[in-house]
């Protein structure tokens, strides 16, 4: 990203966050937040927003999934870790969706809480179930470098929200990579027994890999309108990044075939539903409920 | 979470009374967060984690999650060598009673305008 425009993304949304800031509410710096988002005035165009809805709908569901962990982590400090994870996700899909919801006059926790399965656009991989510790890490290196390859795109967006949430989940998605990599490096020259776990992790997860470089119609007038690239455009750098990971752990780069996938139709696995019925289930019994 | 002085408390006592290495738990270590350019690191507590690389990013996520630093150590906390807190009379009561070595016990002469 060129400074110029890091700059203007800054000075549209200085001073923002400090207009509400509370005593018990640190917002050290202009930190971009969903709250700001949605003081914003102009709702984006349809396109941007089902775009962005495809964002937040992959955030959100990961964060589902590794919220999970939390107390149930092989140690209290990954607990910590992979909920941190969990939470920078959570962020980001609040700001997409909180964008996303203003097109179509909603806010982010009726798109959250009461949209059905099938009006889910998350990509399958985010979905797939925890597994072991291994599976979840597997779906965390091919998931974050793709977010991060995306991210590092997103920031030069034409749309100005959009370049400013990447921006900020950008730094926070680097993490995440060096998350996963660590673990891959670690379970990959550890033990017999990790390295064939996690070797069984990465195959498992692989088929989930194609549909992240999918071009759907909606990504050619995004791509063309500048607002983001094309994902088959992400895939030969994910394949070197990811490649050189799984090769540095002394492990084989899958080579399953891709698995059939239309997620961003809302054609979903079966894991999906159970996912949402616990996500959604408290905000359906108490509608309008705030704590 | 432990002190330095305490040393490793993932290990458990054996019969001797010597502490012995636990396998099935990561090491302690001591983390020591800056909190900004030009002050020093202090201690801010302790974690587990299986090596040097993954103590730092654990440090992160543990110390660091509200803005409380800029820089981050951390060193195994076997690696720290304390004092013996039996031993407090004989290090640091010395000290007591020595108004000279602070610079308040001395008036400043008079041709000394800017001391």
């Amino acid at each position: 990203m060129s400074h110029s425009h890091e700059q203007e993304i800054e000075d549209e949304f200085a001073g923002v966050g400090d207009t509400i800031a509370s005593a018990t509410r640190v917002t050290p710096g202009h930190a971009l937040r969903p709250e700001d988002i949605a003081l914003q005035d102009a709702p984006p165009a349809e396109d941007n927003a089902e775009y962005a809805l495809w964002l937040g709908d992959d955030s959100l569901i990961l964060a589902q999934r590794l919220s999970w962990w939390i107390s149930r982590a092989p140690e209290m400090e990954e607990d910590v870790a992979l909920g941190n994870i969990a939470l920078d996700l959570l962020g980001h899909a609040r700001s997409f969706l909180t964008y996303a919801s203003k097109q179509w006059g909603k806010t982010e926790d009726e798109l959250a809480y009461w949209r059905e399965e099938e009006e889910f656009r998350n990509l399958r991989l985010t979905e797939q179930p925890n597994g072991g510790f291994g599976e979840t890490i597997a779906r965390q290196l091919y998931f974050a470098v793709y977010q991060e390859l995306l991210y590092t795109r997103l920031v030069q967006s034409t749309d100005s929200t959009i370049a400013a949430i990447s921006a900020k989940a950008l730094k926070e998605v680097a993490y995440h990579v060096d998350h996963a990599t660590q673990w891959c490096l670690r379970l990959g020259m550890g033990t017999d027994e990790s390295a064939r776990r996690l070797q069984h992790a990465l195959n498992l997860m692989w088929p989930y890999v194609g549909e992240l470089f999918q071009d759907e119609p909606l990504n050619e007038r995004i791509a063309a309108a500048g607002i983001g690239p094309l994902p088959s455009s992400l895939r030969e750098e994910w394949d070197q990044r990811v490649s050189a990971v799984i090769e540095e752990s002394e492990l084989q780069v899958p080579q399953a075939k891709a698995a059939m996938a239309h997620s961003r139709a809302g054609d979903h696995s079966e894991h999906l539903g159970y996912l949402l019925a616990e996500m959604q289930v408290l905000a359906r019994k108490h509608p309008g409920a705030s704590w | 979470m432990s002190t330095p002085a305490t040393g490793n408390n993932t290990g458990q006592t054996n019969a001797t009374g010597a502490v012995t290495e636990d396998k099935h738990s990561w090491p302690l270590w001591e983390v020591f967060v800056r909190s900004s350019r030009g002050l020093s690191h202090v201690h801010a507590g302790s974690l587990h984690a299986p090596d040097a690389e993954m103590a730092v990013r654990n440090a992160r996520d543990l110390y660091t999650r509200r803005n409380e630093g800029v820089s981050l150590w951390v060193v195994r906390s076997d690696d720290i060598i304390a004092s013996d807190p039996q031993d407090k009379s004989s290090y640091f009561e010395s000290p007591k009673g020595k108004d000279y070595r602070h610079a308040t016990y001395y008036t400043a002469s008079e041709g000394v305008k800017h001391l």
